[in-house]
């Protein structure tokens, strides 16, 4: 057991840092940024084509890199960090894993590697008005005529899927069960629009649109879905404790610098030992997060699963404590869109609410407490 | 990154989970896991037979009887010391003064105390707080003045807990009241059957005789059991803190009350707030666990982690929650703490209350929680 990065993975963080350094060196470039279309920076997700970012969850074969979860998670907590409003988490983890997880090879081969190219944009529709986190689709329903997939309802939200040039859909299949197929942005009806962090999302509408069937056509794919959702919540933990870890950084320093009453705040213990009570939080969170992505590489869904139920609570109280802090000990000056620390919440809300909330995984944990005498972490 | 046990390691466990099951007795070890009072003979023995083995003190040098462990191999020896029910080695002697003694100790001290103390041979007590220095220790007050040789002790030592069972007391003594009171302070190991030594029983809220004053009046010690630099109590005080700060994270024993506690449910299991409680516990401590794991308690120079303050902190908030939950479980059946041992309701519930009322002492001791927010708040985040 060993929580330590080896040197190829320091030295990827460095990387990943160094050029998001280039992008987002202050809040008022992620400003500029997500006040324009498409929201992220085109030419910042180029060169993380280039340096093989975008690859790094896909095999060799298939066009990627072929890199761990540990990787993912280290590029995942460095965009937490600087609130980076790049669909990396919707189109490359979500939607590159679903096409990864129950594609055919030539339509890994012919997805993952533009994907990976910085060539395509991708968006995963796996949620319907009224879904709370769920892998079986409701909202959306296939029909297959004369060998051809068409799709219809409403996918919403859709993270990232403005600008997506495909979409990757999980669909209510005629005879049961849940498939994913590609669809074509250009064959369904997408509205774009700001999330509450001002990322982006979509509603997108299926008419009787055009679909390729990823995988067996008609398979029940629910299984899969499901996993690959588990495997983007342990990664968008690790993006959360990215925010956490700048939010944290940035209340000490505010408290250090921050004169009222002509002293320092950190004169005032009321503040010093909240923020005290905010590293606890981040320090446990780390761990879990830690862990939750070692558990990936064993391969076990049930273990996964059981991981992301796990993070996803010590994350969503972890968040909701650290976020809500940080804004406090900054006073007003953390209510204001120019100032990271307030839209760092905003950032944890959105993936907190995307991903699953504490109270559900706190539900699902609760369902099986009886299933086991106790938790071992090792 | 890696989750699992390399092969060496998953040895290593289980040689541990076999030498604990089979050579500590089994009344010793149930005890322990139903949650029942350990006597002082039954601690004594649990200690001398891991002593035996080689397992009592593994963290200290291993010219005295230390192993050259890793954290994680500690770690592994912590949890199934705990899953086995065998008696954790006795903190006063495996994690404070024993510690102490083999890095600041004259050889003299080393040879005369560490076999003895390793081995239980003396039990020792914790004489530190006073009843005007708690959380401000450095303001303790009890005086040791030189005469000829010796030491001339006088002063009140309070909280000091199993001082009843002590044969010997690690003392922190006023040495020099002119100067600034962290400089004037000096370490005194005192013979608890020397003349003049009183302990009078304090009674908890539990009911329970744990925790003791120690009255000095005129004690005479012998000037070869001051303990490192005439004055350099305070560095040792703070050593000794660290060290004590890290044991009394109870994340093991917590785990295992916890899910003795469902064992004992039954139908209230069916309550989906109950449910929601457990599952946010053993969520908590599993957080807390890999904390533990993550964060190297010790630096290679023996001296404790900063975040081992989280340790402390969080642990003690966790080990009380599952006490109040036990208490909110036990309901009426708590109310017969006190009655005889014909009482129709069960052990585990008869013990709520009581446990509930104890363990509010944790967050107070091994430096209270707020001390614990003090130090994250100025050591690690230097505010």
């Amino acid at each position: 057991m060993d929580f330590t990065y080896d040197d190829e993975q320091q030295a990827l963080r460095e990387a990943v840092r160094g050029l998001l350094a280039t992008a987002y060196a202050d809040h008022e470039a992620r400003r500029r940024t997500v006040a324009d279309d498409p929201g992220f920076d085109r030419a910042l997700w180029g060169r993380l084509a280039e340096m093989g970012v975008l690859g790094l969850p896909f095999s060799e074969a298939d066009g990627g890199v072929g890199a761990g979860p540990v990787e993912i998670g280290i590029v995942c907590q460095e965009l937490g960090r600087v609130l980076a409003p790049e669909p990396y988490l919707s189109g490359v983890v979500h939607a590159g894993g679903l096409v990864a997880a129950v594609g055919t090879a030539e339509q890994k081969a012919e997805l993952l590697g533009r994907l990976s190219a910085g060539e395509v944009l991708l968006a995963a529709a796996d949620t319907s008005p009224g879904d709370r986190w769920t892998s079986d689709a409701d909202g959306v329903r296939a029909s297959v005529a004369d060998g051809t997939w068409t799709l219809d309802g409403v996918a919403d939200p859709v993270m990232g899927g403005a600008s997506a040039d495909h979409l990757v859909v999980t669909a209510a299949l005629p005879d049961g069960g849940t498939g994913v197929f590609v669809v074509d942005a250009a064959a369904a009806s997408v509205t774009g629009y700001a999330a509450a962090d001002l990322t982006r999302a979509a509603t997108v509408r299926f008419e009787g649109s055009e679909a390729t069937p990823l995988g067996e056509p008609g398979r029940d794919l629910s299984a899969s879905i499901a996993t690959i959702s588990d495997l983007t919540r342990i990664m968008g933990a690790n993006q959360a404790l990215g925010v956490m870890q700048s939010q944290v950084r940035a209340t000490t320093d505010y408290l250090k610098s921050r004169k009222q009453f002509g002293v320092t705040l950190n004169t005032f213990q009321a503040l010093t030992f909240r923020a005290a009570d905010m590293y606890v939080s981040l320090e446990l969170a780390h761990s879990t997060v830690d862990w939750a992505t070692m558990t990936i590489a064993g391969g076990d869904r049930e273990v996964v699963a059981d991981a992301a139920d796990r993070v996803g609570l010590q994350v969503g109280r972890a968040a909701r404590h650290i976020g809500q802090e940080a804004i406090q000990l900054h006073g007003g000056i953390g209510m204001t869109a120019e100032y990271a620390v307030g839209v760092g919440t905003a950032h944890l809300t959105v993936l907190e609410q995307w991903l699953g909330n504490a109270g559900h995984h706190l539900g699902r944990l609760s369902a099986r407490v009886t299933d086991h005498e106790l938790v071992d972490a090792v | 990154m890696q989750l699992e046990l390399s092969p060496a390691d998953a040895e290593f466990r289980s040689r541990m989970r076999e030498i604990f099951t089979t050579k500590v007795p089994q009344e010793i070890r149930d005890t322990v896991l139903e949650g029942r009072h350990l006597t002082r003979d039954q601690i004594v023995e649990a200690q001398r037979t891991l002593n035996a083995e080689g397992l009592a003190v593994p963290h200290w040098p291993v010219e005295w009887g230390g192993q050259d462990w890793t954290e994680l191999q500690r770690h592994l020896w912590h949890e199934e010391m705990q899953r086995a029910g065998v008696p954790i080695p006795l903190a006063f002697n495996a994690s404070m003064i024993g510690p102490v003694i083999a890095h600041f100790g004259t050889q003299e001290q080393k040879e005369r105390f560490l076999p003895a103390t390793a081995n239980l041979d003396i039990w020792w007590s914790q004489g530190f707080s006073e009843p005007d220095a708690g959380s401000d220790l450095a303001s303790l007050r009890t005086s040791a003045v030189r005469d000829g040789d010796d030491w001339v002790v006088n002063g009140q030592k309070t909280w000091t807990t199993l001082g009843q069972h002590g044969d010997w007391i690690f003392t922190l003594v006023r040495t020099d009241p002119e100067v600034k009171k962290q400089a004037g302070i000096s370490m005194l190991l005192i013979d608890m059957t020397t003349p003049g030594v009183e302990v009078r029983p304090i009674e908890l809220i539990d009911g329970g005789h744990e925790v003791n004053e120690v009255w000095f009046s005129d004690v005479r010690v012998p000037g070869d059991l001051l303990v490192g630099d005439l004055n350099g109590g305070w560095t040792i005080a703070k050593f000794l803190l660290g060290n004590e700060r890290v044991g009394v994270a109870p994340v093991g024993a917590t785990k295992r009350a916890l899910s003795a506690l469902k064992s004992h449910a039954g139908a209230l299991l069916d309550d989906p707030l109950v449910r929601a409680r457990i599952a946010e516990l053993e969520n908590d401590l599993l957080a807390l666990e890999l904390t533990a794991l993550r964060v190297v308690a010790h630096s290679s120079d023996g001296a404790p982690h900063p975040a081992s303050s989280v340790l402390k902190l969080r642990g003690t908030e966790l080990q009380q929650a599952v006490s109040e939950l036990a208490l909110d479980l036990a309901g009426p059946a708590s109310l017969a703490a006190r009655a005889d041992d014909d009482s129709p309701q069960e052990g585990w519930a008869r013990r709520a209350a009581p446990t509930y009322l104890n363990l509010r002492k944790a967050s107070i001791y091994g430096g209270s929680n707020e001390i614990q927010r003090q130090i994250i708040s100025r050591t690690i985040l230097g505010l």
